[in-house]
């Protein structure tokens, strides 16, 4: 179990340093810099050649690279082009919000999710499916700034009852985005538990058709019983894994939410970092995105196998 | 007459259809099973057994529903309880023994948790004695070390102890009704006839009645008082066992007995042809009529009814009388045997492999461990058209053998030599075209080894435009000549695997194999996914495509009897070692090696009047010992120290029959006839 646990370890912390070679040399093969970015029309002769001697651009990219990559590990990002900020308290500004966003979206739409998908697949076929599950298409078809303008149109338009835009800047503490953040939230958890519901629901279909599901009911396992006891622990396993798929698309893929309520969160200073080619940040917050995925993806494996008697005893005996 | 426990009263079972019509799947079925009986339900997949037995605990499966009839079980209308009074007698006075034990038991759960929870369902024993209780049920139906078994998972236990754990868990309701649904399919020949006689030793105890559907005559021979035989969702015959097994009055019945294959029978089984009417496909006449040798016009218009005869049997034929003409067995094909010109097909020289694959991290790192390969020092020579036959229980290597020769699974050490002593590389990725074609593989299960997306011209076309770039109208002309070989015609080039019954589906790939006109065709279990009138017109195909090519076959079963109808030779294996090789007459034969004579005592004939010969707390083992002889710890014969520390040495017999065992076969000999004696 241990070995195997260090050997994921290993095998993420080397998808991470791939992944970072390749942000890197993609940001290397753009046209211009950060110096070239900053300086704008002024980006030429001495003033040029004189900001990429201050912020070492002019050494070779293998050795820009491991410095980058050297500092990074010790928790260090580097500086912004734009104004010479750090960029780790920059984006952990940011990486705060998202996580708060991810957070509170999470401790909604899954419980939530993975209730509905139970509901829907032991009620399969009957009216309340057939609603859910319609409504559950819909929620993931309809393009996200729709639903968060038809949301905005409802909520803080007409009831009145939500703001409909984030005005808390960056920098302040998590309390201070109440109320602001609840519309975002429930947009997200709109989509979110679609995706889930539909896992959900097909996996305990697929679950309550088994042979022991059967072999419970022949046994005389009263109903719920058989539920709890024999289908769901079956039934959600795989739904670790789509939860995790969530997590991380809610840190580093949530662009549109957050420029539709100007919310201030990693995807947003992605994009904005983006125009204003301030390179050293967006390198910086891909590189978070990467680590966050692996991570995540590391601990639903590792969750699944601790969940799954198949694969525990299975890693346990190759001790 | 003793009262009844179950009591199937006209039962019709039926769904809806595509069409919108009420297609029936059990047709007007009585059924009563009286105190301490067992009967038997037998029939070919389809048949409805499954169903009728299901119905009897008051359950259909999805889809299904109850169109007339009742079933009454202890006084009780089990179609109109409620949840709460199903859920008592299920599991409790009424309990089921599924097919596929391994995955009727949860996976998530620990053994013990799930015995438990039937204890506190359906038994009386205070909560605080359940573990204690729960263990002693798992060591009435000899599991060994039952403590250990408690706290396994379901996945942990090997498929003869995952349907011990179910027989406990259906003891625990103290129940007087066993339903057992192919309790026995898919185990070992010793492993199911142990259960069988635990079966029988503890119905007989407890006075239980059993109902025990099966297509498998010979465990029916073994367990059931009485018979009903079922065909297209209806009984067509019921009787005793000795009646409806001995001396069958319906065609069917006898068509069915005709196509298992015997150990005493030196012919070939004989097939039944054609199959069972889909549900509502029936017609107004008898639903066995296209397929019966009987048949006339009356059969066709008018549907016979169950008629009682004198001797006590309930049959629905208007011929009944005449069915006598129909063989039971020895009316089937002779094997052809034509390896007369002595040169080797196949050669295997010392041949071991190992599963073990040392990983990434191992290999960087240096290191080796020592590993026992899972199959080692195999020497046999296969002669050009010869088949030979290895048999062996789940975990004996024989299909391993078989992908190391096909090139799936690399040898860890030793030679495979082809015809002309060319060596085979050992990877299929490094064999040339003309290695390729001339060995061929045919698969278990016709389901998984075709492409489903394919037709079946798409599947024969790729061989044949590989190896002899046939194109156009000659690849076409070639198809159409390969599909009337297995005996299928150019209307099913456009047919997709799903529109096929499974004995055509393995025909195709049968087909497939021989469209690269191969010297050597290994077949892997490929009958044991069929039913048994299916599996003997496969047999039979298989005889006429070798006696039409010349082919060699290694055929692979753990099924001895069918081992014998087809192989001129067999050898035996156990743990991955070969124990006897020999002409299969003389392997079949006494003297033979010890574990050939547990492998064939344990075999079931469908004749209530034999009993196989087991050896007391037989139990499989999951790895062979360190050292000695790989059997020491099962063997019948052990004579001491020597078989736990020396690997015995080959004896050789006449014809090259050889056994590998501290005994000489002259002593095998003398012991195996004095047990004959007794």
């Amino acid at each position: 179990m241990l070995r195997m646990l260090l050997r994921r370890l290993f095998l993420g912390a080397v998808t991470v340093a791939i992944v970072s070679v390749i942000i890197f040399s993609g940001v290397e093969l753009l046209p211009g810099d950060s110096c070239t970015a900053f300086l704008e029309r002024e980006a030429k002769g001495k003033l040029l050649e004189n900001c990429r001697e201050a912020q070492g651009l002019n050494r070779g990219p293998v050795e820009r690279y491991v410095d980058w990559a050297a500092s990074a590990v010790q928790g260090d990002l580097g500086v912004s082009a734009n104004g010479q900020k750090s960029i780790t308290e920059l984006v952990g500004n940011r990486l705060k919000n998202s996580l708060l966003l991810a957070a509170c979206s999470l401790a909604l739409g899954v419980p939530l999710a993975i209730f509905l998908g139970v509901v829907t697949g032991l009620w399969r076929d009957r009216p309340i499916d057939l609603t859910l599950s319609t409504l559950a298409i819909f929620a993931m078809t309809i393009p996200e700034f729709v639903s968060a303008t038809l949301l905005i149109l409802l909520f803080s338009i007409w009831l009145g009852w939500l703001p409909g835009i984030v005005l808390t800047p960056a920098h302040a503490p998590a309390s201070e985005f109440f109320p602001e953040i609840l519309l975002p939230v429930l947009v997200l958890t709109m989509v979110m538990t679609a995706h889930i519901l539909r896992m959900v629901r097909s996996s305990v279909i697929e679950v309550m058709a088994g042979d022991y599901v059967q072999m419970a009911t022949l046994k005389g396992v009263p109903y719920w019983r058989i539920v709890f006891r024999h289908a769901l622990p079956n039934a959600l396993l795989p739904a670790i894994n789509v939860v995790a798929l969530t997590i991380a698309w809610l840190l580093g893929g949530v662009v549109v939410i957050e420029v539709v309520f100007n919310y201030p969160g990693l995807g947003r200073m992605m994009i904005d970092s983006i125009s204003d080619r301030d390179l050293p940040v967006v390198q910086a917050i891909a590189l978070i995105v990467a680590t966050v995925y692996v991570g995540v993806n590391l601990s639903a494996d590792l969750l699944t196998m601790i969940a799954n008697p198949r694969l525990r005893t299975l890693h346990m005996r190759r001790q | 007459m003793t009262q009844s426990v179950i009591d199937i009263r006209n039962i019709s079972v039926g769904f809806t259809g595509k069409s919108g019509a009420t297609l029936p799947v059990l047709r007007n079925i009585d059924l009563s099973v009286a105190e301490g009986e067992s009967i038997g339900i037998v029939g070919e997949s389809g048949s409805g057994k499954s169903t009728l037995a299901l119905a009897a605990m008051g359950y259909l499966k999805r889809g299904l529903r109850l169109l007339d009839g009742s079933v009454v079980f202890r006084g009780q209308d089990m179609f109109s309880r409620t949840r709460p009074e199903l859920e008592k007698i299920r599991g409790g006075e009424l309990a089921l023994i599924p097919q596929n034990s391994g995955q009727s038991l949860t996976p998530t759960l620990r053994i013990g948790a799930q015995l438990i929870e039937a204890l506190r369902l359906h038994s009386s024993v205070p909560a605080s004695d359940h573990v204690a209780k729960a263990t002693e049920l798992l060591g009435q139906v000899r599991l060994p070390d039952p403590k250990a078994i408690m706290s396994r998972f379901p996945h942990e236990l090997s498929g003869g102890q995952q349907q011990r754990v179910a027989l406990a868990m259906a003891l625990a309701g103290e129940p007087h009704a066993l339903l057992l649904d192919e309790p026995t399919t898919g185990l070992d020949v010793t492993t199911q006839a142990h259960i069988l006689e635990l079966l029988r030793d503890i119905a007989r105890e407890r006075g239980m009645a059993m109902v025990y559907v099966s297509h498998d005559l010979g465990a029916i021979a073994r367990v059931c008082n009485r018979v009903v035989v079922m065909y297209a969702g209806e009984v067509i015959l019921k009787g005793t066992t000795r009646q409806v097994l001995k001396a069958p009055v319906h065609p069917y019945a006898r068509g069915l007995l005709a196509s298992i294959p015997r150990l005493a029978d030196h012919h070939l089984p004989v097939a039944l042809d054609g199959r069972p009417p889909a549900p509502g496909g029936a017609g107004n006449g008898c639903s066995f009529v296209d397929r019966c040798a009987l048949a006339q016009d009356r059969c066709r218009s008018e549907r016979p009814d169950l008629a009682g005869l004198p001797s006590g049997e309930l049959v629905r034929c208007f011929f009944y009388e005449q069915a006598e003409q129909l063989a039971l067995a020895g009316n089937g094909a002779v094997p052809i045997q034509i390896a007369a010109d002595g040169v080797p097909a196949l050669q295997l020289d010392d041949l071991s492999i190992s599963y073990h694959q040392p990983g990434l991290l191992d290999k960087f790192l240096g290191r080796s461990e020592a590993h026992v390969a899972t199959v080692d020092d195999i020497d046999v020579t296969v002669q050009r058209g010869e088949t030979l036959g290895l048999v062996g229980e789940s975990g004996s290597g024989k299909s391993t053998i078989l992908k190391s020769v096909a090139g799936l699974l690399p040898p860890a050490g030793g030679n495979i030599t082809v015809a002309g002593g060319e060596a085979l590389a050992p990877n299929v990725e490094s064999r040339p075209p003309d290695h390729l074609r001339r060995i061929q593989m045919i698969f278990q299960n016709p389901d998984d080894s075709l492409n489903p997306r394919h037709t079946v011209a798409e599947l024969l076309e790729q061989p044949l435009r590989l190896y002899f770039g046939l194109a156009g109208q000659a690849l076409h002309d070639r198809s159409v000549e390969i599909l009337d070989r297995v005996r299928l015609g150019g209307h099913y080039l456009d047919r997709l695997p799903s529109q096929l019954s499974g004995g055509e589906k393995q025909r195709i790939a049968i087909a497939r194999a021989f469209a690269a006109d191969p010297d050597l065709v290994l077949c892997d279990e490929v009958t044991s996914a069929l039913d048994v009138s299916v599996q003997a017109a496969v047999l039979d195909l298989l005889n006429e495509l070798k006696e039409k090519q010349g082919t060699t076959y290694v055929f692979v079963s753990h099924d001895l009897a069918v081992v014998k109808a087809l192989s001129d030779r067999v050898a035996v294996l156990y743990q991955g070692r070969l124990c006897e090789v020999g002409p299969s007459d003389q392997v079949y034969a006494t003297p033979s090696h010890p574990y050939t004579e547990v492998l064939l005592g344990a075999v079931l004939e469908p004749d209530p009047d034999t009993a196989p010969t087991l050896a007391a707390d037989d139990v499989v083992e999951l790895s062979p010992p360190a050292q000695g002889c790989p059997f020491q710890r099962r063997c019948p014969r052990k004579i001491g120290a020597i078989c736990d520390t020396e690997i015995p040495p080959w004896h050789e017999g006449s014809d090259g029959h050889a056994i590998r065992c501290h005994l000489g076969i002259d002593e095998l000999a003398a012991v195996q006839a004095t047990q004959a004696a007794e």
